[in-house]
């Protein structure tokens, strides 16, 4: 394995562990169509309390899912978009070799 | 060519329905004949396809003659639908795959007006270890991908 394959492992390993979870992947969706939002207002609505989602928040902030900024007294959380491409990029991978084999295919049984 | 995906927003399951200008019976051939399937997928299969047996294929792909696959057939129903179990991308030898999860793919055949409409679907990916997925995303730049595209181009 080479360095960079490594690094690419060891980037994308704690991003498949914090979005296997249902409430972290629906803080992950609530964001990708809000946009970046307060604790208090991904609360809201939730069924869950602040300190839970703040927990959950955590989380996907380790992960590199989630950026933290500060406004005024508020924490406002927005998705970082490089992160959540490499969780789609296992299955676009797999997908790419269906295309693939669906050609092969294709062209196999037209052949005759 | 290109394949229709019908669920992007998924993670749990990969689709693919494209049409094909040949008779379903010819087809159903290619899927149902582990002879067949081989030539088009790029394997040598050790048997032939029966509800309930280990197929081992052996990829022929360039690039991946070290890798061999284990195919449970599932359910095959003639000129209609053509079901197995795998491991998905279990492409590094050191690595084994026997303990986790496997995915479903499933091909289904119907009569079109062109020919025959073809859908793939592979499904199970959440069940997969997270570190599982993240490992076959390293090997995303191996060149599979590249390599499948010459591929395509080529038959297609």
């Amino acid at each position: 394995m080479s360095a960079s394959r490594g690094g690419a492992l060891r980037q994308a390993a704690p991003v498949f562990a914090a979005l296997g979870d249902s409430t972290r992947l629906a803080l992950v969706r609530r964001l990708s169509t809000d946009g970046p939002l307060s604790i208090t207002r991904l609360t809201r609505g939730s069924g869950m309390t602040r300190q839970g989602v703040t927990r959950h928040l955590e989380s996907l902030e380790r992960a590199g899912l989630v950026r933290d900024t500060r406004q005024g007294r508020e924490h406002v959380f927005s998705l970082d978009l490089k992160r959540v491409a490499v969780a789609r990029q296992y299955l676009d991978h797999v997908s790419a070799q269906w295309d693939a084999a669906a050609a092969r295919l294709k062209g196999f049984v037209e052949a005759d | 060519m290109t394949t229709a995906t019908d669920h992007p927003q998924t993670t749990d399951r990969i689709e693919k329905r494209f049409e094909v200008s040949a008779k379903r019976s010819r087809v159903w051939r290619a899927l149902a004949d582990a002879g067949e399937f081989g030539t088009w997928f790029g394997m040598t299969l050790d048997r032939a396809f029966t509800p309930g047996a280990t197929v081992l294929g052996h990829l022929t792909l360039k690039g991946y003659e070290h890798v061999t696959l284990e195919m449970q057939i599932d359910r095959m129903e003639p000129e209609g639908y053509f079901s197995y179990r795998w491991h998905p991308y279990a492409v590094d030898p050191k690595i084994d795959y026997s303990a986790e999860p496997m995915t479903l793919v499933e091909f289904r055949l119907e009569e079109s007006a062109g020919g025959t409409v073809v859908m793939i679907t592979e499904s199970g990916f959440d069940k997969l270890p997270s570190s599982r997925r993240a490992e076959a995303f390293r090997m995303n730049d191996g060149g599979w991908t590249s390599q499948s595209k010459k591929l395509a181009s080529h038959v297609g």
